[in-house]
Formats: C-alpha cells, sequence, structure tokens
C-alpha cells in the first residue's frame, strides 16, 4: 500500500510550538483523509527548527467506488418532479433511469448513481493546500512580494519549500501535484543550515530519514531530546558532576537544534555564593543551559552544559569559551543583584509596594498587604499561629516584588524573600511563610504545615477572592483570568490538611469589611475610581446593614445622609455567592478524590454549610453509614416515606408538618407507638450527637430507627379510614424525614 | 596627494580590529545589497525603528532599501560608565528591505561572515522573540540571533507598523553593534574596545569616546532632568504633532496628506520625553500606560498621513 510523505520546511519554528504544530498536522491531514473514506495503517508527524513532516503509511491508491440508488418519482408524475429528479440524480434524460415496479406503489423510476473512487493522489492534492493555508498556529504571520496581496499565505514563518511525494515502496512515487502561494510541492529539500547546505533529493519516507541524518539532522524531537540527556550526562559524569535534569528545558532545547551537539562549559566557584536557584534560573531562562552539581548534593557545581547546533570545525571551543562569556555576564548580574538587595531590608522596601498597581479597581500591592496584614493577625489564633509573627510574614509577604532579583526573575518571587528574611534574622516562621504563603499553586502542589505560613497563605487567598467578587471579576466558564479557582482550591486544600476550623462567611466578610475599612480611609484614591458603587440613604442603610456593617461605610461628608456603598460588598451581604463558588470547589475537589457527588449534595443541602472541614466529615461520615445495613435500609425506609408523602401531600394539596400526636400514636397500632417514640429519641440523640461534630454518632442515632421504620410499614397501613389517625401516620412519616435532616439532606441520596 | 595622507599604518579598519571598521564593513556589505546607505536621524529615538526610514517607509506599498547607523537612546539603561554591558547612548546597525527578500536569512549571515563571524566555528541560532513596539503600535514576528549563546541581533518581519498592516511585509535586521564588536573584538567590557582601529598612541577607545557622556548623561537622565519642562515638552509635542497633521490634512477626497514627516518628528519627540521621564521615576505605574497610549495615537495618525503621501503610495 502507498506511502504519504509530506515535509513543509521554514524557516526557524518556536520550539515551544512545534510539537503541537506536528500533532495539528497529523491530526488535521489523517482527518480531512478519513472524512473521504480513506484509512490508513499508521501515521507520525515529526518537528524540527526547520521542517514539519508527516509520514502515512499504508493508504489505498484510490478510494472506494461508490453505488447509490435514488428513488425517483412514479412513473407519469408531473414534469417538474421528473426535472427535480433528473436534476438531483445528474441524469440527462429519464432513459439513463431504471423503472422499477412496485406490487403497492406502482412503477415509479430510479436512478443508479455510480461514481468510481477517486485517486488518492487526487484526493491530497485537494487536501494539502488547504490544510497549510488554514494550519492552526498560535501566531502566524505573511511575508515577502506576496504579502501585498489580500488573502496571502500565512505560516509560523516564512515557509520555504514544500516536499509531497505518494506512492508504493517497490516505485518511485509520484509528487501530490499542488502549490500554496507559488511554493509547489517536490521533492527537493535541504539538510543542516550549517553542515549540509546541499539540495537533497527524498522520494520516501525511508530515504527521507535517512538522507536528512547524512544531513545532519535528526528528524524525530524524542530521539534529539534522548541524545541531548544522554551526552549531558555523560559530559557531567566524566566530570564527576551530576547533570540537574529538567524536562521543560530538554523539550526547548530539542526544538532549538537539528543536530544536537552537547558541550560543557565551566564559569567562577565564586558564583556559587549566589542563590542556586537564581543561578539555575538565569542560566536556564537566558542560555537555555543546564546546571550541574555535585553528586548527592544540592550544592551547584561552577559548570553548566550547552547544546549548540554545531559539529565546529575546533570542535566546540570557540563555541563553548563563546557561552561561557555569555554565562559570565549573567551571573555577574545575578551576583550584583543578590548583592544590592541583601543591601535593603525587606521592610525598608514596603513604601516601593504602593506603586505597584495590583489590579486598577483593587489598589496596589502596598494597600494589599496593609489587608493581608490585618487579615492575618485576626486569623492567626484559629490556626493556631502566632498574630504577631501571622502579621509580621504578611508585611514581608510582598516584598521581595521590588528586589532586582525578582524583578529579573519573577519565578523567584517568594523563595527569594524567603532567603533575604533569613539573612536579616527573621523568625523561622516568618522566613518560611513569606515563601510558602503563595502555595499550595496547584492540585500537586505542596501544602504548607507551619501554622504561620497556613494564616498567610489562607488570607492572602481570601482577600484575593474576596476583592474580584467586590469588583465582580469571578470566573466564568473557562475564563478565569486571576486563577480565582485555583485560589479557592488553595484555600480547600490548606482547610483541610491542616485541619483548621474556618467558617468562611465570616472569614469572608472580614476580607471584604478590610477593603471597605480602607476604602473608608483613605478616602477615594485614584484607583478606587472604577468601584461600583452606589448611595444610599440613611433609612435604606438602616434597614440593609447591621449596625456594625454600617459603622464600615464610609459617609459621604460629615452629617451627611447618605452612605457610599461598594455594590458588591452589598450582594456579599445578602446572597453569599463566595461561599457557594467554594461550595462547588469543594464539590469538583471531593469528587476527584472519590468521593460520591450526590453525598456532597445532599450535605451542603443543609443550611449554614460554611465550614468546609466539618462537611468533608459529614460527607465521610455520610458514605461509611450508608454502606451499612442499617444505612441502606433507613434510606429505603425514607424513600418509602417520602414516596408515600409526596403523593398523599399533593392529593391533599397540603402538607403535613405537624408534630406527631404520642397520645393519637398510642392509641393506634404497637408499631406506630414504637416509631413515634423511637423519632423522639432518635432525633434528640442525633441532634446533640451532630452539636458534639461526631457525624458518626449522629448517624449511629439515626440506625436505631430502622426496626420501627421496617415494622411500621409492614404493620401499619398509613391511609387510615379515620382521618385524624391518618394524619398523625403522615406526620410521622414527615418527622422521619425531619429526623434524618439531622445528617443531611437524603432527597439528594441516590440509589 | 600622496597616499600616505590616505591611510596611516597604524589604523586597522577590519571588522574585528575597530567598532568603525565594523560599521564600514556592515555598511559595504549592505550598500552591496542595493541598500540606500543613510546616515543617522538628527533627533533622539529609543531605537533604529523610530527613523522615518524604517516607520514611514515600512508603511504603503513602494519598495525600499536602506541601512543605516542610529544612535539610539534608552535612559534608564544608563549605569554611570560603571557596567560593562550597559549603556543610556549606543548605537544600532539597522537595515530595512521592503518586501523582505526571500533569502534574508542568507543575507544575513553572509553579513555576519563579512564582518569575520566563521560560521563554521560559530553556533548561531534564531531563536523566536515576537518583537512590538507599543509606542508605535506595531509589532512583527521573528527572533533574537544568537551565536554562541550571545543575542547579536533583532531579526523582524513587520506585520504592522503605526496601527497599519504591513503591504508588503518589510524585514527588519538590527545589529547591536557594541556587543558584536566586543564578540568580534575579544573585549569584555565595551569601553575597552577599539574604536579607531588604531595600536599605541594612536588607538582611540569606546571609552575615549563615550565614558564621560555616560556619566554625564546617567546624571542627567536619573537625577537632573528637568521633570516640569519635561512635562510640557510632552505637551508640546503631541499638541503640534496634532496641528501639523490637520495645517497638512488633505483638501478634498484624494489630496496628498503635505505634512506627515514635520508631525512624525514631534512624535518621535514626545517618546524621548516620555522615556526621560520614566528614567526619573516621576510616572505612576498607571500612568505609564497612559502616556505610551498617548504616542501610540500619534504615530497611529502619523502612519495614517504618510498613507497620504507620494513616499506611502498615494495617487
Amino acid at each position: 500500500m502507498p506511502d504519504l510523505l509530506l515535509e513543509l520546511r521554514s524557516e526557524e519554528i518556536p520550539a515551544r510550538m512545534q510539537r503541537r504544530a506536528a500533532d495539528d498536522l497529523r491530526k488535521l491531514v489523517t482527518d480531512a483523509l478519513v472524512d473521504r473514506g480513506f484509512l490508513y495503517d499508521g501515521a507520525k508527524a515529526f518537528a524540527t527548527p526547520r521542517r514539519l513532516a508527516l509520514h502515512i503509511a499504508g493508504l489505498p491508491a484510490r478510494g472506494k467506488d461508490v453505488r447509490e440508488e435514488r428513488k425517483g418519482p412514479r412513473v407519469g408524475a408531473p414534469e417538474g418532479a421528473v426535472q427535480g429528479f433528473l436534476k438531483g440524480a445528474g441524469l440527462a434524460s429519464l432513459d439513463q433511469a431504471t423503472i422499477v415496479s412496485d406490487p403497492k406503489k406502482g412503477e415509479f423510476y430510479v436512478a443508479i448513481i455510480e461514481r468510481p473512487g477517486r485517486d488518492t493522489l487526487d484526493v491530497l492534492a485537494e487536501i494539502l493546500p488547504q490544510i497549510i493555508r488554514s494550519f492552526p498556529w498560535p501566531k502566524s504571520m505573511r511575508w515577502g512580494a506576496a504579502s501585498a496581496q489580500a488573502g496571502a499565505l500565512r505560516w509560523v514563518r516564512p515557509l520555504q519549500s514544500i516536499v509531497a511525494t505518494f506512492g508504493p515502496e517497490t516505485e518511485t512515487p509520484d509528487v501530490v501535484p499542488f502549490s500554496v502561494d507559488g511554493i509547489a510541492a517536490g521533492t527537493t529539500t535541504y539538510g543542516h543550515r550549517f553542515l549540509a547546505p546541499e539540495a537533497i533529493e527524498v522520494r520516501r519516507f525511508d530515504d527521507y530519514v535517512a538522507a536528512l541524518e547524512r544531513a545532519k539532522v535528526v528528524l524525530d524531537a524524542d530521539r534529539r531530546k534522548d541524545i541531548i540527556l544522554h551526552d549531558a550526562r555523560d559530559l557531567a559524569f566524566a566530570r564527576g558532576l551530576e547533570l540537574v535534569e529538567d524536562e521543560g528545558l530538554l523539550e526547548e532545547v530539542a526544538g532549538l537544534v537539528e543536530w544536537p551537539v552537547v558541550l560543557l562549559g565551566t564559569f567562577d566557584p565564586a558564583f556559587l555564593d549566589i542563590p542556586a536557584e537564581a543561578i539555575r534560573a538565569t542560566i536556564k531562562a537566558n542560555q537555555k543551559c543546564f546546571v550541574l552539581r555535585e553528586p548527592g548534593a544540592e550544592r551547584l557545581a561552577p559548570a553548566f552544559i550547552l547544546t549548540s547546533n554545531l559539529v565546529a570545525s575546533d570542535g566546540g571551543l570557540a563555541i563553548t569559551a563563546g557561552n561561557e562569556r555569555v554565562v559570565r555576564a549573567r551571573l555577574s548580574d545575578a551576583k550584583f543583584f543578590w548583592e544590592t538587595d541583601k543591601a535593603i531590608r525587606l521592610e525598608d522596601r514596603l513604601p516601593k509596594l504602593d506603586s505597584i498597581v495590583f489590579h486598577e479597581k483593587l489598589g496596589t500591592q502596598g494597600e494589599r498587604v496593609q489587608r493581608i496584614a490585618a487579615l492575618a493577625r485576626e486569623l492567626a489564633p484559629l490556626v493556631g499561629a502566632d498574630p504577631d509573627l501571622a502579621e509580621r510574614a504578611a508585611r514581608l509577604a510582598k516584598a521581595d516584588l521590588v528586589t532586582e532579583m525578582v524583578g529579573e526573575f519573577p519565578e523567584l518571587q517568594g523563595l527569594m524573600g524567603r532567603k533575604y528574611a533569613v539573612l536579616q534574622g527573621e523568625h523561622a516562621s516568618v522566613a518560611a511563610a513569606v515563601e510558602d504563603h503563595y502555595k499550595p499553586v496547584g492540585p500537586s502542589d505542596r501544602v504548607p504545615t507551619d501554622p504561620v505560613a497556613v494564616a498567610v497563605a489562607l488570607v492572602d487567598k481570601l482577600d484575593t477572592l474576596a476583592g474580584f467578587w467586590a469588583i465582580d471579576e469571578k470566573p466564568t466558564g473557562s475564563k478565569d483570568p486571576y486563577a480565582l479557582r485555583r485560589a479557592a482550591l488553595g484555600v480547600i486544600r490548606l482547610i483541610l490538611e491542616s485541619k483548621v476550623r474556618l467558617p468562611l462567611h465570616s472569614q469572608i466578610g472580614h476580607a471584604f469589611q478590610e477593603l471597605l475599612i480602607q476604602n473608608a480611609k483613605m478616602g477615594m484614591p485614584s484607583s478606587y475610581k472604577e468601584y461600583p458603587v452606589e448611595f444610599v440613604n440613611l433609612t435604606a442603610a438602616q434597614e440593609k446593614f447591621s449596625p456594625f456593617d454600617r459603622s464600615l461605610l464610609p459617609p459621604i461628608q460629615a452629617g451627611a445622609t447618605e452612605y457610599r456603598v461598594v455594590k458588591s460588598a452589598e450582594s456579599y451581604f445578602f446572597n453569599a455567592d463566595l461561599v457557594s463558588f467554594f461550595a462547588d470547589r469543594l464539590k469538583v475537589y471531593l469528587r476527584d478524590q472519590g468521593a460520591r457527588h450526590d453525598l456532597i449534595d445532599a450535605v451542603f443541602a443543609l443550611p449554614g454549610q460554611d465550614d468546609l472541614l466539618m462537611v468533608v466529615r459529614r460527607v465521610e461520615a455520610l458514605g461509611k453509614f450508608l454502606e451499612t445495613d442499617d444505612g441502606k435500609n433507613l434510606l429505603a425506609g425514607y424513600k418509602r416515606a417520602a414516596n408515600i408523602l409526596r403523593i398523599e401531600e399533593k392529593k391533599d394539596g397540603r402538607s403535613y408538618e405537624a408534630v406527631p400526636d404520642a397520645a393519637l400514636a398510642a392509641r393506634g397500632e404497637p408499631e406506630e407507638r414504637a416509631l413515634s417514640d423511637a423519632l423522639i429519641a432518635a432525633r434528640s440523640a442525633a441532634s446533640a450527637a451532630v452539636e458534639r461534630e461526631d457525624f458518626a454518632g449522629a448517624m449511629q442515632a439515626l440506625s436505631i430507627l430502622r426496626a420501627p421504620v421496617d415494622a411500621f410499614f409492614e404493620k401499619v397501613t398509613v391511609n387510615a379510614e379515620d382521618p385524624a389517625l391518618r394524619e398523625n401516620r403522615l406526620a410521622l412519616l414527615n418527622a422521619l424525614r425531619a429526623a434524618t435532616r439531622e445528617v443531611a439532606d437524603f432527597s439528594k441520596i441516590e440509589g | 596627494m600622496s597616499s600616505a595622507l590616505h591611510t596611516s599604518s597604524a589604523v586597522d579598519l577590519a571588522p574585528h580590529t575597530s567598532f568603525q571598521g565594523l560599521i564600514l564593513t556592515l555598511q559595504r556589505f549592505w550598500a552591496a545589497q542595493g541598500c540606500v546607505i543613510l546616515q543617522p536621524y538628527d533627533m533622539e529615538v529609543g531605537a533604529g525603528t523610530f527613523h522615518p526610514a524604517t516607520t514611514l517607509r515600512a508603511l504603503g506599498p513602494k519598495p525600499w532599501k536602506a541601512a543605516y547607523v542610529q544612535p539610539s537612546r534608552r535612559p534608564k539603561d544608563g549605569r554611570y560608565g560603571e557596567n560593562p554591558n550597559r549603556l543610556q547612548h549606543y548605537y544600532q546597525f539597522q537595515v530595512i528591505l521592503k518586501p523582505n527578500p526571500p533569502n534574508l536569512q542568507e543575507l544575513y549571515l553572509a553579513s555576519l561572515d563579512a564582518i569575520g563571524v566563521d560560521l563554521k566555528l560559530h553556533d548561531i541560532r534564531f531563536v523566536e522573540d515576537d518583537w512590538e513596539s507599543p509606542t508605535l503600535g506595531a509589532w512583527g514576528l521573528g527572533w533574537e540571533c544568537w551565536c554562541d549563546g550571545m543575542e547579536v541581533s533583532q531579526f523582524t518581519y513587520f506585520q504592522q507598523v503605526a496601527g497599519v498592516e504591513c503591504s508588503p511585509v518589510a524585514g527588519e535586521l538590527t545589529y547591536g553593534l557594541e556587543r558584536l564588536a566586543m564578540y568580534v573584538q575579544g573585549v569584555e567590557n565595551v569601553y575597552d574596545l577599539n574604536f579607531n582601529g588604531g595600536t599605541g598612541d594612536d588607538k582611540v577607545t569606546y571609552g575615549d569616546v563615550f565614558l564621560q557622556s555616560e556619566q554625564e548623561y546617567s546624571r542627567h537622565n536619573f537625577e537632573a532632568a528637568d521633570t516640569a519642562m519635561l512635562f510640557r515638552q510632552f505637551t508640546d509635542a503631541e499638541k503640534a504633532c496634532r496641528t501639523y497633521l490637520d495645517a497638512g490634512a488633505p483638501e478634498g477626497e484624494s489630496g496628498r496628506h503635505r505634512m506627515a514627516q514635520p508631525a512624525y518628528d514631534q512624535c518621535i519627540k514626545a517618546s524621548h520625553v516620555f522615556n526621560l521621564l520614566d528614567a526619573r521615576g516621576v510616572i505612576s505605574v498607571t500612568e505609564r500606560q497612559s502616556y505610551i497610549l498617548r504616542v501610540r495615537e500619534l504615530a497611529k495618525a502619523c502612519g495614517a498621513a504618510y498613507l497620504k503621501t507620494a513616499g506611502g503610495g498615494a495617487a
């Protein structure tokens, strides 16, 4: 079966786009073929800095013939219908149609349309230019004289040539006949820019790969990665060192070379005074080089690995020397930053934060630090942290944003702050919190454990969330530009992993209050110009807000009868939207952990569920209870009771929420009396257990209902003749429903 | 005249022995490619791109090839002459080819060869770098060109300039001359560069020429520049730009604009004044954006005006 070879050779493709582009090319071409009924055995795509290539093996030489019967009008049908049929079926006259007779419908026309399968070559010539023209590059460009024309070809960088051949292994393949913007597909390509500048003729994939290899191009990015990794390890090993591996960097470097040549450079050991992370950051970000360390140690070695694209005539001496020179200059800069930064204490940097805008509607980083310092102090006792330390840590947490080092390498934020904090003799917990308050950054990131870090990490995220809620910048759909979902997940993980009791309503309230207080203190700073506000008069404010909340509202002027109210903060007071956002994130989190979503819903359906730790404990207890026989049976009994109630309540057009009359129950069946007694006992025991936050105990308390409920349904007819008895029995069922609500809303539980 | 008056045996103008030799070599190379060799624009600019020979000539359909040295000022980069790599005033060698020829990468590599970078010995790489000038309303795609890990040039295919889609696209090459010279001369400190190729007493270094001015201008840029005056100048330049654009505006539908270039000079002026104010630290982060936007509006208006001139291809 024939194969397709496609190569799109261009000027240098950005490393970060190569892998995705190869995948897209494979998918687009194979999908287009499959859509047209062409199946294949296998397809693989490749990328180097200067080419995308695709090999599709085992395509048919031509498509399948298609035979289609199209039913037409009956014989003798009006002219209009006949003409329509002929036109639709592509027939010249009725002579070309067949007449079929049917015992019921009589005689009618049938057109038999036979379409021979198309040559794959022609189909490819149709598909490939379309795909090239609409290729989904993240960023594309026009170039050259052709760019003066509307609709000029766009590519990631100028496209230089196209190889496209199709044919079986045993014969010379055909060139797929197409061209795009004057670039005709052919069989000529070029190898390495410097090592093999001559043109190469290729026929099919096998000789293409071999020819490229001879022309110093390793087509497969994974092979280039392998070569770099192994050569780097070997070079390091030969020097008694160890490579600090970095998958992201490896992927990038493999996208910068067609023929990797790995070299080792060195630098002055005096630079090792600079924090290792900063050395690594500058050598990686600016030079795309790997760092090395002493075997088994954290300490870096004064050497680095560079990957060049050239087998140099001097064996790489000039290249190594040149790279060493640049690394030296970079490290000199880093050393300068480190020394300069050390000379200024973190607290002395705080005024500079006042000129860094956090968000135009939420003020500066300086204002933010004021807020989180106040919040951290307040929250500290809840997590067992010292309030003074928590406040101190919060004050210093953002100071490193204005250091030279973080200015140069933003990814070192927090980490550099910690180093500077240690150097200036801060308490170990404070220094740790400066780094860890950003954590956890993602679902797999480490959660801090030091109470001071936990406190600052929590308030940092709560302030962010409250702030963006206040200015109505909530995540919508796939859009979450401020990573608020991640912040909420961070809060959830901090609470659950540190086992913190944190009533979210009041904590979010505090965060809002800090925003309001700041707004009040500063009058109307420019950054608040677009803060959504409305004016309410005094009477309305008194109706809407508690005296405490009201005390936070800044009067327009002394003696004024109007208050300026932050609109979205107002919305908080009424709908607790943010708490329900947390509930949603918690559901996602627990579902990922394997919890049943219906159980989570059953717990959240209860009022006032804003203590996430308790919610999770309750869900766990409920899950365990429902795995027991008692639990299963009680759930079945609940469902039966709820069904009967639903039907009867609908029939009667009323609800049965009255407290069951024990005396009345005593007059009825013994099972009825037993259930009545059991309900009173179980409900009060469950309620008391919930009070003690003993959710397993509460479930246990409810489990005594199983036998009386079963007996009740077995012996007692709910719909008694006596209306008083009937009403009381329905009230008993309602009491069962109410009792289960002590632990969860059973109506949300499935099964 | 005797030949002794033409050349001095003490002066070597090879690209790897003198700064000016490097410049002369690049000029000769690009002149051979048909470029107009221009002289620097006579105004303070932040980069060679601001020269109207690039910004304005990149607009419209007319072909254009030019190369020139442009002294560039980045007030914030001043280091009082104490940093071996950073200068508030430095030279860029700028090449603009519209439309870009299909072999622009090869031409660029040949120019490196011409200045003595042996391509069999050095690792030249084209590393993604998408260029954007918010003040000029311009962007393009291209690369930083690396030589043994050091960025020596910028290579850009202009896609948009002054808010206008380039049609056709121009290719722009910018050589960082000091850096390149340091590399080919094998010098670690910019002030040690041999400027004139002389030896012994005849040698003039980059430091001889520029060290004092780096010190003086750093002082000026960071400490002394009269901010009240600069704020006034910004407003004046902005106003003047608008005035000239209005005064030169075409009469009637098919008329040509008659003062696009003088207006653009005021845009350049505003941009440099903004850079000075920024270096003085008197523009807050929030204001910064609005100043950039104001300069961009001027650049866009000038670009639109230029398209209505003969140079911009107006009928």
